[in-house]
């Protein structure tokens, strides 16, 4: 019952479900090396996704279409950005304000986006990798923005740790006051850190609307943007971690769907909880060191802050 | 996410109510779910409160409140509507039953109707369809356009076990050998999930797909691989070549009725539980690859069903496991549908 094609077919559709959330994820990721932690993921992909969808439908030109989300994602994300850098209103609090009103906005600019369809963003056959024996044709079914993730996942890993940019970043979130006291603008950097956060999540939402289905529903993201902050704590703040479970955590979705196509006599509430069970048990394995969690996690997360002098 | 729009609502029902005029129409409120949009379950009973306009043109006045899941937010909504003079009140979702049922306790001159609860009362009806006699026909169109079908579903409760048994029977009816695999995927709406089961089940090779999830992806995964598709709700839109028809839940004749008893001052509690005789589930209109044989197949098994000479669960009954359900020339009880627990012969896996 089981062969090679239905192995890459689950393949293909695995790294489909985890690019959304590499994307998400990774912009996170950044978000919380600066100091703060956004819950309002969930809010961001929505706007995101309805205005990549209303941008692809409209032109039926993608990039645009991903730009514009990206756009749409790091506009809300402004809001929260004044609440928590200017107002210093508890991040948490904020976050999830944003959750609602990501919400509730796309569902009201949404409207007249409902109940359309569309012809999503198309597969390209990648050049070399194509060509492999066996697996080869895993690559002429993918989309564009799944390699454009996993080249983001290895760009912000460098940035982080190679260039001038990231460590001002990491120096901002591991201690405010010491990095202010440098003369270093804390606001001013996460205030970028956040809008990048929000326009990755804006392109994870994008991702849904355009790629996996091209449609705009309200709430269609279903708590994909929970699932994206989860991953950021549990891949200890590290890029390639976040990858790596947002790869496994689409394998063992796909996997378990077919496992119940295929009979297997599991009860299927113990097949939807696997995806989870698993990345979190996999990714907690391989960081299960508490001095390095405590070195990758940045010291001022979650701390308000206010400039002394 | 229930609480963004209510408070427009709101303020739209208090307007309303204040414009009401001195000949006094019967005003009629409508809680719904979720966003009316252009499909689904929401959209349909929309359009059952549009009949109910159309038919009782300035008799009525009708307003419905979109996006109330339940709890506190839909017990504000329904005593909202009870307190601001409207007649006649329906819930449309199951989790708007416990607080209809506070409420009701509280106006008892004010007719009640709750779709798909079983809670009831002297001025609270319950109402639901029979979705299963639409699932049997679209089943059918599935057993002659193809040998297997994929079912992406929410929850293993009875209605669902019920359509997906209807649609096996039905399919079988036409094509002996014809088998049917289930995934579950536990939510009613995840397009990205109910996705990548379509797409799932499509890889091990299906050949018609349904779905008993809310949004149109799985419409959409059988329009792109060029497979075909029976949906729950007409969403045509979705899939030009691959939607061959649709169950369709039809309330507008349920409320019309309803509506012209409150009008009489006949109107008392019941528990109304009807399908095609009554015009309450239908199927949507096929798609141009449905050849006209099958139509008239379809069609004609519609109109027996509609005359109660058919039971699309009559015996024999047989379920997975060989054991005999409903021995052959019996008709099974309500109950028996009501707590349906099981695989027909047909259906492959086993019930989670």
């Amino acid at each position: 019952m089981i062969d090679t094609a239905l192995v890459l077919a689950i393949l293909v559709s695995a790294l489909r479900t985890a690019t959304p959330l590499i994307f998400a994820a990774l912009g996170e990721l950044v978000v919380e090396k600066s100091g703060c932690v956004n819950l309002g993921v969930e809010g961001m992909m929505l706007v995101g996704a309805v205005a990549g969808f209303a941008i692809g439908l409209t032109t039926g030109n993608f990039a645009l279409a991903f730009l514009v989300g990206a756009l749409a994602g790091a506009a809300l994300s402004l809001v929260y950005g004044v609440l928590v850098l200017f107002l210093m209103v508890n991040q948490y609090a904020a976050g999830l304000a944003l959750t609602i009103l990501g919400g509730g906005a796309s569902a009201f600019w949404g409207q007249r986006w409902q109940g359309q369809n569309m012809r999503g963003l198309q597969p390209v056959e990648m050049p070399g990798l194509s060509q492999l024996p066996v697996v080869g044709s895993v690559f002429t079914r993918l989309d564009i923005m799944v390699y454009v993730a996993l080249a983001a996942a290895a760009l912000i890993a460098w940035a982080l740790l190679r260039t001038r940019l990231g460590l001002v970043l990491r120096a901002v979130g591991e201690n405010h006051d010491s990095a202010h006291a440098l003369g270093f603008s804390v606001i001013r950097v996460r205030f970028a850190a956040i809008a990048f956060g929000g326009a990755m999540a804006g392109i994870g939402g994008a991702y849904l609307s355009c790629v996996i289905t091209p449609l705009w529903i309200e709430g269609m993201t279903a708590g994909r943007g929970w699932i994206a902050v989860a991953l950021v704590v549990f891949a200890t703040w590290k890029p390639g971690r976040v990858v790596l479970g947002a790869w496994l955590f689409g394998l063992v979705s796909v996997m378990q769907i077919h496992g119940q196509g295929l009979g297997l006599a599991v009860p299927s509430h113990i097949l939807a909880m696997l995806p989870y069970l698993v990345t979190i048990l996999v990714l907690v394995l391989i960081s299960r060191d508490a001095t390095r969690i405590r070195l990758a996690a940045p010291g001022s997360l979650g701390k308000a802050f206010r400039p002394t002098a | 996410m229930p609480t963004r729009r209510t408070l427009i609502a709101a303020a739209l029902g208090l307007g309303l109510a204040g414009a009401a005029a001195a000949d006094e129409p019967l005003k009629i409120g409508f809680v719904y779910s979720s966003l009316i949009g252009d499909a689904g379950w929401t959209y349909q009973h929309d359009l059952g409160r549009l009949m109910v306009e159309e038919a009782f043109g300035d008799r009525v006045e009708t307003a419905y409140v979109e996006s109330i899941d339940g709890g506190a937010d839909a017990e504000r909504v329904i005593r909202q509507f009870a307190s601001q003079g409207y007649g006649l009140i329906f819930g449309t979702s199951f989790n708007h039953m416990n607080p209809m049922a506070r409420v009701a306790a509280q106006f008892p001159d004010i007719a009640f109707e709750h779709a798909t609860g079983y809670t009831q009362d002297t001025n609270l009806a319950i109402y639901h369809t029979r979705a299963y006699e639409s699932r049997y026909l679209v089943g059918m169109v599935a057993g002659m356009m193809g040998d297997s079908m994929g079912v992406v579903a929410s929850y293993p409760i009875p209605e669902v076990l019920r359509g997906i048994n209807a649609m096996t029977l039905g399919a079988r009816s036409v094509n002996p050998n014809f088998t049917t695999r289930v995934v579950w995927i536990s939510t009613w709406f995840d397009p990205g999930l109910e996705r990548t089961a379509a797409d799932a089940l499509l890889d091990q090779g299906v050949d018609v797909l349904a779905h008993f999830t809310d949004s149109p992806a799985v419409v959409q995964a059988a329009e792109d691989r060029g497979k075909h598709v029976v949906a729950l709700g007409d969403m045509a839109q979705y899939g030009e070549t691959s939607h061959l028809t649709a169950l369709v839940y039809n309330w507008g004749p349920y409320y019309v009725e309803r509506t012209q008893m409150v009008l009489d001052g006949t109107w008392e509690t019941a528990n109304t539980w009807e399908g095609i005789s009554a015009d309450m589930m239908t199927i949507a209109p096929f798609a141009d690859s449905v050849p006209q044989e099958v139509r008239d197949m379809v069609m004609a098994k519609k109109a027996e069903i509609g005359a109660s000479e058919f039971h699309p669960f009559q015996g024999p009954l047989v379920a997975q496991d060989g054991s005999t359900k409903v021995p052959v020339g019996e008709i099974p009880d309500d109950m028996m549908l009501l707590s349906m627990d099981f695989y027909v012969e047909g259906v492959e896996g086993s019930l989670p």
